[in-house]
C-alpha cells in the first residue's frame, strides 16, 4: 500500500473515532436524531452506490430490503439477542437480493429495474397478508432496549464498513471488473469477466447494508406496520442522496446525504403535505442539472484545469 | 494435425430468416483465414456464434477438439479466442492503459496491479499507442480506437483471434500500417479468422478464403483460387443474365 | 363463483390490464423510454372522470371521449418538454434508459403528490351502470361489461391505427429499427413524441375506465405500471396481440387466486408470473424482448 492510501486510511480512521465520540458531547436530542437520520441515509446510499453507481443498473428496491429488516426488528427484538436479530436479518436481504439477482441479473438492466420498482409493494403485500391472516394483528409494536446513541454507534460502524468496502473493491479486480461491466457489458463479458456472478455478488452485499441498516433503525419507530416499513419515500430519498452526490465516487452519497437530509428535514417539518411534490421537483432537477452528481462536477472541474 | 478451430454444420435462424446455413469450415493453427462474402451473408453472425455472442440453432463448434458451442462468451474468452467487434467497442470512459489491463486481468494467469501496468504498456507499444496510455479512449481517432481493441484483444494472450473487418474504413496509409501489424502476429505464429471487405488486406494477409452468401458457404480454398471463382464473382456483383432476388 | 363468473371477470380484468398495457408498449417500443410514470397518467384521468361524474354530472363516457385527446396531449408535452433533453443528452441506448427511468420516476413522485394534495389518500369510487346484467346465467355488473367492449374497441382502433395507417406504418418502422428509420426519411423524435401521445390516449382512456368499476386511491398508480411493465414484458416488447394475450394471462390469474386462495395474494401473482417468464422466457411469451 503506498504512502498516500496509508495516508488516506489513516485519515477515515481518525474521522472515525471523532464522530464516534459525538453522542458523548451532543445533548441535544434532537440534533443528535438529525445525525442518526444522517448516518442512515449515507449507509443507504452508500449501499446504493455500491451496487447500482459501477453497474449503471438502477435499483429502485431499497427500501424492500429496509423495510425486511426493520420487521425483523419488530417481530424478534424482543425475544432474541440483538445480535442474532442483526444475523437475521443479514440473512433474510441476502436470501431476499440472491432471489431477484439470480432471477433477472442475467438478463438486460430493464428487467431488474421493473423488477426491483415493485419490489417493495410486492414484499409489503405478502407482509401484511401474512400479518393480517396469520397474526392477525396489522401493526406491530417494537419494544427493543437500545439507546439513541447505541443505534448511531451501529449506523456509524455500518458506514464504517460499507464505505471500507467500497474503497478495497475499487482497488481489485472486482472493482476492475465493475468498471468494465459499467462502461460495456459486451465487452466485459468478451474479456472473460462472468459478468452475472460479479452483479449478483456486489447486489447481495448492497442488499445486506440495507436490510441491517432497517433493522438499527427499527426501534426508533416505536410502533410499525407494513406502510410504515415500507415506505416509498426511502427508496426515493435513497436514490436522490446518491445520485446528488454522485454514485461513482467514494464519498459522493455522504455529499448527498448531509445537505438532503437537512433539506428535507426542513421540507417535512414546513410543508407536510406538499412534501412528496416538492422531494420529486429536487430529484428532477437533479437529473437534469447534476447528472454525474457534485462528486462528477468536482472531478470535471480538475480534468478541465481549476483555473475557469 | 487437427485443426484449430472447426464449424460444423452451424446454423443460425431468427424466427423465419435463416442467417447462417449449415456452415462448416476449418482453420488450422497458424492460419488467416479469410471470412468473406457480401453484405447480409452472414459473415458477422458466424462470428458472433463462434464467440458466443450469439447462441446457435443447430451445429457445433470446436476449439482446439473442445465443444464450445453453448458456452457463455465469458469462458470462450478465457479458452483463449479473442475477437474485435465491427463497431469498435472501447471503454471510452477509462484510459487506454485501463483498456488493456481489463483484457489482462481476467483470463487464467490474468495480471493485476504493478504487473499488469507494464504488460499493458507493452501492448500498447506494439499496436503504437505507448505514447497515449494515460488518454481516455473515447478521445483517441478511429484508428486509434481500434488498435486499442485490437490490444485488449491480445491481452487476452489467444491463441484465435477474430478480426470483424477491423481494417474498415481507413485511409490507405492507416491500412498499410493495420496489414503490417497483422501481418507481423501471424509471422509470430497466430491464428486469424477475419471477416474482411478489403481485398488488398485479402491478398496480403490471408491464405485461405471461406465465401459466404444468404447464410452458405460458397467456396472455401486458397486466396487466389476463390476469388477467381465464377460463383464468387457472381454472389458479389451479381449476374446479367439470371435473374437476382436483391441482397440484403 | 362459477365458471362463468370467473370467465367474465377475468376477461374484463385482462382486458383492462391489455389495454393499460398496449399504450406502455407503444411508448416503450418506439421511444425506448421506460415510463415509470405511465400510472399516474391512468390515475389523474380517473379522478378526472370521478369529477366529471360527481362535481358537474357528466357521463362517463362522455369523460372518456374527452380524455382520449387530453391524454394525447399531455404525454406528448412530457416527451416534448422532459425527455427530449435527455435524448439530446444521451443519444439513444443504455444510457437513455438509465435517465429516462429516473427522470420519470421523478415525475411520478410530482404527480403522486399533486394527486395527494388535491384528493388526498383515500379511495375514491362513483356509481355508474352498476345494474346487474343477466348473461348466459350469471350476474354481472353492466359497467364491467362496458369495460371489456370499450377496452377491445380501443386495442382493436389501436391496432389498425398501426397497421392501416401510414402514421401507423411509420410508428411501427422506428419501433422496429430505430437507427435505419431514418434512411427513409422519418423523423424519429417526432414519430417518438406520437407514439408517446398514443400511449398517452390509451392509458387515459383506461383510466376511465377503470374509475367506472374499480375504487381508485391516489398511491395506486405504482401499482399498476408495474402491472403494465410486467404485461409489456410478457407479451413482448412492441407486441400489440402479445399485451392482449399477457394482460389476458395476468387478469384470469390474479382473479383466480383471489377467488381460490386470497384476494390479498394479487401482486405475489403479478411477481410469480414475471418470475416465471424471466427464467424461461425472457423474450416475451411471444415476441421480441427488451433489448
Amino acid at each position: 500500500m503506498s504512502r498516500r492510501d496509508a495516508m488516506a486510511w489513516g485519515a477515515g480512521a481518525l474521522a472515525l473515532a471523532g464522530l464516534a465520540t459525538v453522542p458523548q458531547w451532543m445533548h441535544n436530542d434532537y440534533y443528535l436524531s438529525l445525525l442518526i437520520s444522517v448516518l442512515m441515509y449515507s449507509v443507504l446510499a452508500s449501499a446504493w452506490a455500491l451496487f447500482s453507481g459501477p453497474t449503471r443498473y438502477v435499483s429502485l428496491a431499497t427500501v424492500a430490503f429496509f423495510g425486511v429488516g426493520a420487521y425483523t426488528t419488530a417481530v424478534f427484538g424482543e425475544t432474541l439477542p440483538w445480535a442474532a436479530v442483526l444475523l437475521i436479518a443479514l440473512g433474510l436481504g441476502v436470501a431476499m437480493a440472491l432471489v431477484v439477482g439470480l432471477a433477472t441479473l442475467r438478463l438486460s438492466g430493464v428487467y431488474f429495474v421493473i423488477f426491483s420498482f415493485g419490489l417493495a409493494e410486492l414484499v409489503k403485500q405478502l407482509v401484511t397478508w401474512y400479518e393480517v391472516n396469520i397474526t392477525k394483528d396489522l401493526g406491530r409494536y417494537v419494544f427493543v432496549d437500545i439507546t439513541a446513541q447505541d443505534i448511531y454507534w451501529q449506523l456509524l460502524v455500518l458506514l464504517a464498513l460499507v464505505l471500507g468496502l467500497r474503497a478495497w473493491i475499487a482497488r481489485t479486480r472486482l472493482g476492475l471488473a465493475l468498471r468494465v461491466i459499467g462502461e460495456d457489458e459486451t465487452v466485459a463479458v468478451h474479456v472473460g469477466i462472468n459478468t452475472t456472478r460479479v452483479k449478483v455478488l456486489l447486489f447481495t452485499l448492497s442488499a445486506a447494508f440495507m436490510t441491517v441498516a432497517g433493522a438499527i433503525m427499527a426501534p426508533r419507530w416505536t410502533y410499525l406496520d407494513p406502510t410504515i416499513a415500507f415506505a416509498p419515500a426511502i427508496s426515493f430519498q435513497t436514490l436522490i442522496m446518491a445520485l446528488l452526490g454522485g454514485a461513482g465516487s467514494l464519498f459522493g452519497p455522504l455529499l448527498g446525504a448531509v445537505p438532503l437530509v437537512l433539506l428535507f428535514e426542513f421540507l417535512s417539518a414546513n410543508f407536510p403535505n406538499h412534501f412528496a411534490i416538492l422531494v420529486g421537483l429536487v430529484f428532477m432537477v437533479i437529473v437534469y442539472a447534476v447528472p454525474n452528481g457534485i462528486s462528477g462536477w468536482l472531478r470535471r472541474r480538475k480534468h478541465h484545469g481549476g483555473g475557469k | 494435425m487437427k485443426p484449430l478451430l472447426e464449424l460444423k454444420g452451424l446454423t443460425k435462424r431468427f424466427g423465419g430468416l435463416v442467417a447462417v446455413n449449415d456452415l462448416s469450415f476449418d482453420v488450422h493453427a497458424g492460419e488467416v483465414v479469410g471470412l468473406l462474402g457480401p453484405n447480409g451473408s452472414g459473415k458477422t453472425t458466424a462470428m458472433n456464434l463462434v464467440s458466443g455472442a450469439l447462441p446457435l440453432t443447430a451445429g457445433e463448434v470446436r476449439f482446439d477438439g473442445r465443444t464450445i458451442s453453448g458456452l457463455a462468451s465469458h469462458q470462450i474468452a478465457r479458452l483463449g479466442v479473442a475477437r474485435t467487434f465491427q463497431l469498435v467497442r472501447v471503454l471510452g470512459g477509462m484510459h487506454c492503459r485501463d483498456n488493456v489491463a481489463a483484457g489482462l486481468a481476467f483470463r487464467p494467469g490474468g495480471l493485476h496491479g504493478r504487473a499488469a501496468e507494464r504488460a499493458a504498456q507493452q501492448l500498447l507499444e506494439r499496436v503504437g499507442l505507448g505514447a497515449q496510455a494515460e488518454l481516455p479512449a473515447a478521445e483517441l481517432t478511429y484508428i486509434d480506437q481500434k488498435r486499442l481493441e485490437l490490444a485488449r484483444a491480445l491481452a487476452l494472450a489467444p491463441r484465435l483471434l477474430l478480426l470483424d473487418e477491423w481494417l474498415a474504413g481507413l485511409n490507405p496509409t492507416e491500412l498499410q500500417q493495420g496489414i503490417a501489424l497483422i501481418a507481423a502476429l501471424r509471422d509470430e505464429g497466430m491464428t486469424v479468422l477475419m471477416v474482411e471487405h478489403v481485398m488488398d488486406a485479402v491478398h496480403a494477409l490471408c491464405s485461405r478464403c471461406v465465401v459466404m452468401n444468404t447464410g452458405s458457404r460458397i467456396a472455401d480454398g486458397p486466396t487466389r483460387e476463390v476469388l477467381s471463382d465464377a460463383r464468387v464473382i457472381e454472389a458479389y456483383l451479381g449476374s446479367d443474365d439470371v435473374e437476382e432476388t436483391a441482397h440484403a | 363463483m362459477n365458471l362463468l363468473d370467473i370467465l367474465l371477470a377475468g376477461s374484463t380484468l385482462g382486458g383492462l390490464y391489455g389495454l393499460i398495457a398496449m399504450g406502455l408498449t407503444v411508448q416503450y417500443g418506439v421511444a425506448r423510454i421506460m415510463n415509470l410514470s405511465y400510472g399516474e397518467f391512468l390515475i389523474a384521468p380517473a379522478f378526472l372522470a370521478y369529477l366529471g361524474v360527481t362535481a358537474w354530472g357528466l357521463s362517463p363516457i362522455l369523460m372518456l371521449l374527452l380524455v382520449l385527446p387530453l391524454g394525447f396531449i399531455v404525454q406528448w408535452l412530457v416527451y416534448q418538454l422532459l425527455l427530449t433533453p435527455l435524448v439530446r443528452r444521451t443519444g439513444a441506448g443504455p444510457a437513455l434508459e438509465v435517465d429516462s427511468i429516473l427522470a420519470t420516476f421523478g415525475l411520478m413522485f410530482v404527480v403522486q403528490g399533486v394527486m395527494m394534495v388535491a384528493f388526498g389518500g383515500n379511495y375514491h369510487s362513483y356509481t355508474y351502470l352498476s345494474t346487474p346484467v343477466q348473461i348466459l346465467g350469471s350476474t354481472v355488473a353492466a359497467n364491467r361489461l362496458l369495460v371489456l367492449g370499450v377496452a377491445i374497441a380501443l386495442g382493436l382502433g389501436l391496432y389498425l391505427l398501426l397497421t392501416r395507417t401510414r402514421m401507423g406504418t411509420v410508428v411501427r418502422a422506428v419501433s422496429v429499427a430505430p437507427r435505419f428509420a431514418p434512411l427513409v426519411g422519418i423523423d424519429v423524435r417526432f414519430t417518438a413524441a406520437l407514439a408517446f401521445g398514443m400511449g398517452g390516449a390509451m392509458v387515459a382512456a383506461s383510466g376511465v375506465l377503470v374509475s367506472m368499476f374499480l375504487p381508485f386511491s391516489a398511491a395506486m398508480g405504482t401499482m399498476f405500471a408495474m402491472k403494465a411493465l410486467i404485461v409489456v414484458i410478457m407479451g413482448g416488447v412492441g407486441n400489440l396481440m402479445g399485451c392482449l394475450l399477457a394482460g389476458m394471462m395476468l387478469g384470469f390469474a390474479e382473479t383466480l387466486v383471489a377467488t381460490f386462495i386470497d384476494p390479498g395474494l394479487t401482486l405475489a401473482v403479478n411477481y410469480a408470473l414475471f418470475l416465471g417468464v424471466l427464467l424461461l422466457r425472457p423474450t416475451g411469451l411471444f415476441g421480441k424482448g427488451a433489448r
